[in-house]
């Protein structure tokens, strides 16, 4: 399997769909072999922990295991990007770039942690990107060469060149997956390099998995490729097992807290959010809407908030992570994902394991297996402004949300994920 | 000898708008969507089917007799939506072979909630009945066959009726059986007739179903299912919706024509025949006590009130829109009154049932909203600005007084 984040490395929904995924085959009996891009001798308090290293050869791979993962292989190679102190933000950092590229002179400053490491630095590296691809695909290339296994799992754009080289030298054949394609993440904006080696990569596998109908839709009238090739297998979420007790409070006793969490970008519709954030402001006013996240549309928001009279009512937090996502589930009464174009959504899972109720756009992929949730057009901001207060208002409707919603998610598993992906691995090993 | 006692329901509500929480507008109603599924369902199923049980009742020469429960909020849509539906159950009316029984004008669950607006919806109801057909009538059959001992001497004490229907769904009835008529415990006139839940179903749900062992359904097979009743009761009750023909069973499944063979079919036995509900207490007696202490109803497998009143958002808008009892009369003002009693129809509380959404079954057919969800903001969203122009309409009565 070639990935290009994992926990704790992770910026986004790929390396926790990774984790489920992986974690739910090692269950079943399937060994895997995780190839991953990571500056792993930088290795920070939060991921030690968690690791164990299994051997340290000298060269450029190193070998880990997880605990739970007894049949996951772990192989990183070593990156370019390595002098990131904080390998968290490795994706972001490289969306960003990318995004940089495109809108040469138009940067917008990143949250104030970001901004420590600096524009230039980001410029120098941004040249890099392509090259840093390929150079990954050679390192996978060079590991594939002495390992032995049946098929190649290429997950998002970036291990594309990786699957096709791989594939191309062992001839196993290559699935890859998809969880999110350029037209989610730019709009009609596209990255044409980009664009071009999602394109290759779709039609030199085997089998592409999709994430969701919506995706697989797009995979077949954007990027040309036919429809008895794309699969779809939604991804799931783990149960968290901790019951926690603690009482669900407000910020200010009676104070209403409505959640964005996520990449403030263009692709999940923070300006949206803002906009019926202020209708529902027109109807009641014991509410703060907290905007929980960074991205390059960050600065715009604030300053969006600001121009509409409402910046004492939105607050930004910034990136959060652990013990702070707990915190801000538990204070929530809604949790809101506007997103343009969203081909699955893990997020919205998590709100509901967190009994958070959740309103998601109807342009996304997590709309299709979700049923106990409100469902809105991302652009319809009057009727957005008309769920949220509702459930501010109504609390048997939020009630009947979150105990719905908390159980449907139950049956959202990585197990049925992981069985999918099985099948659609022997069908191509019977083809060989 | 076996007696078949028909019993359509008839029934469309006054369907919502869609209504947030920013309009203010005292038009709650979606005109446009309730003309058209009105004109929709009066061509597929009310008029052909007021047609044919014409011709059937005139070529039978008054044997065959059916009976009829039309709700006031459908009855209301006919008159402003497709009269020629009116005119048609006229017709039938005037045969003489046609009864129509009582329920609440609204199709509501007032039963459940307030005793007064139920027995006054009835009587509203009952007067409608008259003023369009000339028959007074004297059979109840409550919202969604919602029944309990309670329900029986409550209408007996209203000293209207002479029957009363109920499910009779073998989990309900045990070991009795539903082919005789019945007294409720406590009642000294008042018989009960029971609906024989698996020939009707037989028609209603499974007529169609190509799965099912007994496909196609033909009239001669189905009147010989009717004649084994012969000697094990008097009479078999078959209570469905009235859209059953051309609507939930569409007109090329061959109900039709079903319909149209069933009469002879049945007449051949020299023993059977076809009665109305108030013929049915007439001619037999009441072959027991039938105790029935908990409510039951005819919906879903459960039959119980789970459609209606399963789940917190349910409970919550039906205790709200009762809630509004004292306020709306205070308020002494028809729009209100109006408005107020069409919110109370069943249908608005059906459609916020979560049960079985996930799995996307018969609920989701009827139901004009996305989601449950969606159907309980939008009620409340109109709950509320009826509360306002209540409060308001109060409010300056109010100031009027003392003047006054």
């Amino acid at each position: 399997m070639l990935g290009w984040e994992f926990p704790p490395f992770i910026s986004g929904g790929l390396g926790t769909a990774c984790f489920g995924l992986t974690k739910a085959m090692s269950n079943m009996g399937i060994e895997v072999l995780f190839v991953l891009p990571r500056p792993v001798e930088q290795t920070d308090q939060t991921h030690v922990r968690m690791l164990t290293p299994k051997s340290t050869p000298s060269g450029k791979e190193v070998h880990y295991e997880y605990e739970g993962l007894r049949n996951v292989q772990f192989l990183a190679v070593e990156s370019m990007l390595s002098p990131y102190a904080s390998p968290e933000y490795y994706k972001e950092k490289l969306d960003e770039v990318l995004r940089e590229k495109r809108q040469v002179g138009q940067m917008s400053g990143a949250e104030a942690e970001e901004r420590a490491f600096g524009a230039h630095e980001e410029m120098h590296y941004a040249g890099d990107m392509f090259s840093e691809i390929h150079r990954y695909a050679n390192s996978a290339v060079g590991l594939a060469a002495a390992e032995d296994f049946d098929v190649i799992h290429a997950h998002d754009w970036m291990t594309y060149p990786a699957g096709i080289a791989v594939a191309a030298v062992t001839g196993k054949p290559l699935v890859v997956h998809v969880h999110s394609t350029e037209f989610d993440r730019s709009g009609e904006h596209v990255n044409q390099p980009i664009y071009d080696i999602e394109r290759r990569g779709m039609h030199a596998a085997e089998k592409v998995i999709a994430v969701s109908h919506l995706t697989r839709n797009t995979i077949i009238s954007r990027y040309g490729v036919t429809g008895d090739k794309v699969e779809v297998v939604y991804n799931g979420v783990d149960r968290n097992g901790d019951s926690r007790i603690m009482p669900r409070s407000g910020i200010g006793g009676d104070e209403k807290i409505v959640l964005f969490l996520g990449r403030i970008t263009m692709q999940k519709g923070p300006e949206y959010f803002l906009m019926a954030a202020k209708r529902v402001l027109e109807e009641i006013d014991n509410v703060k809407f907290v905007m929980a996240g960074s991205g390059d549309m960050m600065n715009r928001t604030i300053e969006m908030a600001a121009e509409m009279g409402i910046g004492h009512k939105v607050l930004f937090t910034g990136f959060l992570r652990g013990e702070d996502v707990e915190k801000v589930y538990q204070m929530a009464d809604l949790y809101v994902m506007p997103s343009v174009s969203e081909p699955f959504g893990i997020a919205p899972l998590e709100a509901l394991n967190h009994d958070v109720p959740v309103l998601i756009s109807k342009q996304s992929g997590v709309a299709e297996v979700l049923t106990h949730v409100l469902k809105v057009d991302f652009w319809d901001v009057n009727e957005m402004a008309n769920k949220i207060v509702a459930v501010l208002k109504y609390p048997p409707l939020q009630l009947t949300l979150r105990e719905h919603g908390n159980f449907e998610v139950r049956r959202l598993r990585w197990q049925d994920a992981a069985q999918k992906c099985a099948r659609v691995y022997s069908e191509l090993m019977v083809h060989v | 000898m076996s007696s078949v006692c028909f019993y359509f329901q008839v029934h469309q509500p006054f369907r919502l708008r869609h209504y947030t929480v920013f309009d203010k507008s005292p038009n709650y109603f979606d005109e446009f969507k309730n003309a058209s599924i009105c004109r929709k369902v009066a061509n597929k199923c009310y008029l052909p089917t007021n047609r044919l049980l014409l011709k059937l009742i005139r070529k039978f020469d008054g044997k065959f007799r059916v009976s009829f429960s039309v709700t006031g909020v459908l009855l209301e849509q006919f008159a402003k939506y497709c009269p020629e539906v009116i005119s048609t159950f006229d017709a039938l009316a005037q045969t003489g072979c046609v009864e129509f029984m009582a329920e609440t004008y609204y199709h509501s669950l007032s039963y459940l909630y307030s005793r007064t607006e139920f027995e006054a919806q009835i009587i509203k109801h009952s007067g409608m009945i008259e003023d369009m057909f000339g028959q007074t009538p004297r059979v109840f059959r409550n919202t969604e066959l919602i029944y309990n001992n309670d329900l029986a001497r409550t209408i007996e004490s209203m000293d209207r009726f002479d029957g009363i229907l109920a499910e009779g769904a073998d989990h309900i009835l045990g070991d009795r059986n539903p082919n005789f008529v019945y007294q409720p415990p406590g009642c000294e006139k008042l018989k009960m007739l029971l609906k024989n839940y698996r020939l009707s179903d037989d028609i209603a749900f499974r007529f169609s179903n190509r799965h099912w062992k007994e496909y196609p359904l033909m009239a001669d097979k189905f009147a010989r299912w009717i004649n084994h009743v012969n000697g094990n009761g008097q009479v078999v009750n078959l209570f469905m919706d009235y859209e059953t023909f051309g609507e939930h069973q569409w007109e090329d499944t061959g109900i039709f024509d079903f319909l149209s063979h069933l009469p002879e079919e049945v007449l051949k036995h020299p023993d059977n025949d076809f009665l109305t509900p108030t013929q049915v207490i007439d001619r037999y007696e009441p072959a027991g006590v039938m105790d029935m202490p908990h409510i039951v109803s005819w919906a879903d497998t459960e039959r119980d009130l789970s459609a209606w009143l399963g789940n917190a958002m349910q409970s919550n808008a039906l205790h709200e829109v009762y809630r509004m009892e004292s306020l709306i009369k205070e308020a002494q003002n028809e729009h209100l009154m109006a408005d107020w009693r069409r919110l109370q129809t069943s249908d608005h509380f059906y459609y916020m049932c979560t049960k079985y959404f996930a799995d996307g079954d018969v609920h989701k057919y009827f139901n004009p909203y996305d989601s449950p969800y969606d159907s309980y903001i939008n009620y409340m969203n109109v709950l509320n600005n009826l509360r306002r122009r209540c409060v308001s309409k109060s409010e300056s009565g109010a100031k009027a007084a003392p003047t006054g």
